[in-house]
């Protein structure tokens, strides 16, 4: 009995037409392309070329955090203090600013500090607890939100930071976070730039590195990836670092964008950028997703959520549209897995 | 034949469970060396000591000669152990290529290493594969998708080709049918002609004659033989692997009152799969 008797495959399919459609960003691309379909032909103005503007602004707020949030899903973790963190980061460089008059780089650079570090603190206790990452991460979720009313109100006596657009290293600050270039109608802000960059980055890692084999793996079967000397633990902290430095980034932009912050904001907002990554093609279970899905969940959420204002619907309606693409993306990800999985026969 | 690893007196204990003591068992290149053991027998924690998941109480652990004490599968992966686990080889989700190199990438030299070589890997991974004789055109598509033995198969020649000086097989053809048990123990013969020592750990004692030459057999947790494979038999081997004499106790309680007939023959106990094993042991290496 030779060997490749056993091992002989079955009858293939094309191997390009095979590996498109076991992408797992491919119902993300078809959902966006629909949505697209739908608004351009229900609200004219969603065409106009500012349009694309806002639409694309809207993506990048949620896309800078679904790059990062998508690649600790694909590790297997979720984090839901993602949200509340963008404005934890937000509040420290304003009060640290403020507080010890400096230039603002100072606060901008502290507010870099605390998210890593808070980052570092979810995949230590991930690790050092074995706790599941729902639960550690709802426990930093509450205790920011907690901190983030109670520290700005213990610090400036309201539940809002003050102005610090008159302060040194404002102007810098805001050209490298909140500044929008306008070429041809089209004013592009710098989340985009961000957004774009992030992704790139974060898709070249993930698919390109070692690092980002091993996140696949620690995601998809985290024994068997220990078993073969991947560092599991570290693995995971470092995306919940870069998921500190997503919050950190937008953080800056909505503090140099808006001059002051709200500390009761983000709440909430953690869910959506799950929704994004899952409407990209991650598996809520991991190891299996994409990290450019994300950007096309993001772009989807920008364009339902402006495209319903621009087609003068009821944006009440926003929410349950997102949640039925919600429940939509997941099956659907289930059902590409399980071909995945079962091969093409 | 220069000694690859040598275990004496191993003991292991579990907060007040006792899971292993006064183990000992030695490893030479291109020797396979069989642990038969029933569930709970000690055989997971043997190999778990081995692979470097956990450390030893008692005893001492040579490799190459050298007394270690190993903490992480990483240690053990450096010291040229590669361990193959029945269930968890194996990410299923991810592709055959970055499975076989998981844990020991490929950096491209046009990026300095930082980018891995992903072209470069798929060659290889087709190549060491075709090498062990496995043909598997399409390395993209996720591991899940090939059959028990396949994936045994990839871990076994992913070990062979990472320069693995010791291969740790935990009962490698356990869940696989009859086929593909031949087919995994071919590879596992393949490994030892490579020159590798192989720990098989199994409770299959047909299995493990087709290939071994020593058996080290555990009971709860303790060595209830050694043999090298020209001091035992087959039948020797299964009977002192189903428990001898307790086989012979339990057939006596089990027979049907009247007959007398006993329904286990002590020596050859039930096991479906042998009757139609494909290899015969006689032709596949003939007894000293």
């Amino acid at each position: 009995m030779s060997p490749s008797d056993v091992l002989v495959q079955g009858r293939e399919r094309p191997a390009a037409l095979r590996r498109l459609a076991g992408r797992p960003e491919l119902g993300a691309l078809i959902a966006a392309v629909a949505v697209f379909l739908v608004f351009a032909a229900v609200a004219e103005p969603f065409l106009r070329v500012s349009s694309l503007g806002t639409v694309l602004y809207a993506a990048s707020t949620i896309g800078i955090m679904a790059v990062p949030v998508s690649l600790l899903m694909i590790g297997g973790e979720f984090d839901l203090s993602a949200g509340v963190l963008v404005t934890t980061a937000a509040l420290t460089s304003s009060m640290v600013s403020y507080q010890l008059t400096a230039v603002t780089w100072v606060g901008v650079l502290v507010s870099l500090a605390v998210t890593l570090a808070v980052g570092l603190f979810n995949g230590w206790m991930l690790s050092r607890t074995k706790l599941p990452s729902f639960i550690v991460t709802l426990g930093t979720f509450l205790m920011l939100t907690g901190a983030n009313l109670g520290v700005t109100k213990l610090v400036s006596g309201t539940v809002s930071t003050k102005p610090i657009s008159d302060m040194e290293g404002f102007a810098s600050c805001r050209w490298l976070f909140a500044s929008e270039v306008t070429v041809g109608g089209l004013t592009i802000k710098a989340t985009v730039w961000w957004w774009l960059g992030l992704l790139l980055a974060g898709s070249w890692v993930l698919l390109r590195t070692r690092f980002g084999n091993w996140v696949f793996a620690v995601g998809g079967d985290a024994a068997a990836a220990r078993a073969v000397g991947v560092p599991v633990a570290r693995t995971k902290t470092v995306l919940y670092l870069f998921v500190g430095f997503g919050a950190w980034v937008l953080g800056q932009h909505l503090l140099f964008s808006f001059d002051t912050v709200q500390s009761g904001e983000g709440v909430g907002n953690e869910l959506i950028y799950i929704v994004a990554a899952v409407i990209g093609g991650c598996l809520i279970t991991g190891g299996y997703g994409s990290v450019v899905g994300s950007a096309l969940g993001a772009l989807i959420f920008g364009m339902a959520s402006k495209g319903i204002i621009y087609a003068q619907w009821n944006p009440d309606w926003f929410k349950f549209f997102l949640g039925a693409m919600l429940l939509l993306a997941a099956l659907l990800n289930t059902w590409v897995k399980r071909r995945a999985e079962r091969g093409p026969r | 034949m220069t000694e690859l690893l040598s275990l004496t007196g191993i003991g292991k204990t579990y907060g007040t469970v006792r899971a292993l003591e006064d183990v000992s068992l030695t490893l030479r290149s291109g020797e396979i060396s069989c642990v038969l053991g029933d569930n709970g027998a000690g055989k997971s924690t043997l190999i778990k000591i081995i692979a470097g998941l956990h450390r030893h109480d008692e005893g001492t652990f040579t490799v190459a000669g050298e007394e270690v004490r190993l903490d992480s599968p990483r240690q053990a992966l450096d010291r040229g152990i590669a361990t193959v686990y029945q269930d968890l080889a194996v990410v299923p989700l991810m592709p055959v290529w970055r499975n076989f190199f998981l844990g020991s990438e490929r950096g491209h030299k046009r990026w300095g290493g930082l980018s891995i070589d992903a072209d470069g890997m798929r060659a290889t991974t087709r190549r060491a594969l075709a090498d062990m004789g496995i043909d598997l055109p399409d390395v993209d598509r996720p591991i899940g998708t090939l059959s028990g033995g396949q994936r045994q198969c990839v871990a076994i020649a992913r070990a062979v080709h990472f320069g693995a000086k010791v291969l740790v097989l935990d009962e490698p053809t356990a869940a696989l049918g009859v086929k593909q048990s031949g087919v995994v123990l071919k590879y596992v013969t393949a490994a030892r002609d490579a020159g590798l020592g192989v720990v098989l750990i199994t409770h299959n004692p047909h299995h493990a004659y087709l290939v071994g030459d020593h058996f080290t057999l555990l009971k709860r947790g303790r060595m209830a033989g050694s043999h090298a494979r020209a001091e035992i038999g087959l039948e020797q081997l299964t009977t002192e692997m189903a428990g001898g004499s307790d086989l012979a106790e339990l057939s006596h309680e089990l027979a049907r009152p009247g007959t007398g007939a006993s329904p286990v023959d002590p020596a050859r106990p039930a096991d479906p799969a042998h009757p139609a094993d494909p290899v015969d042991p006689a032709e596949e290496r003939p007894q000293p």
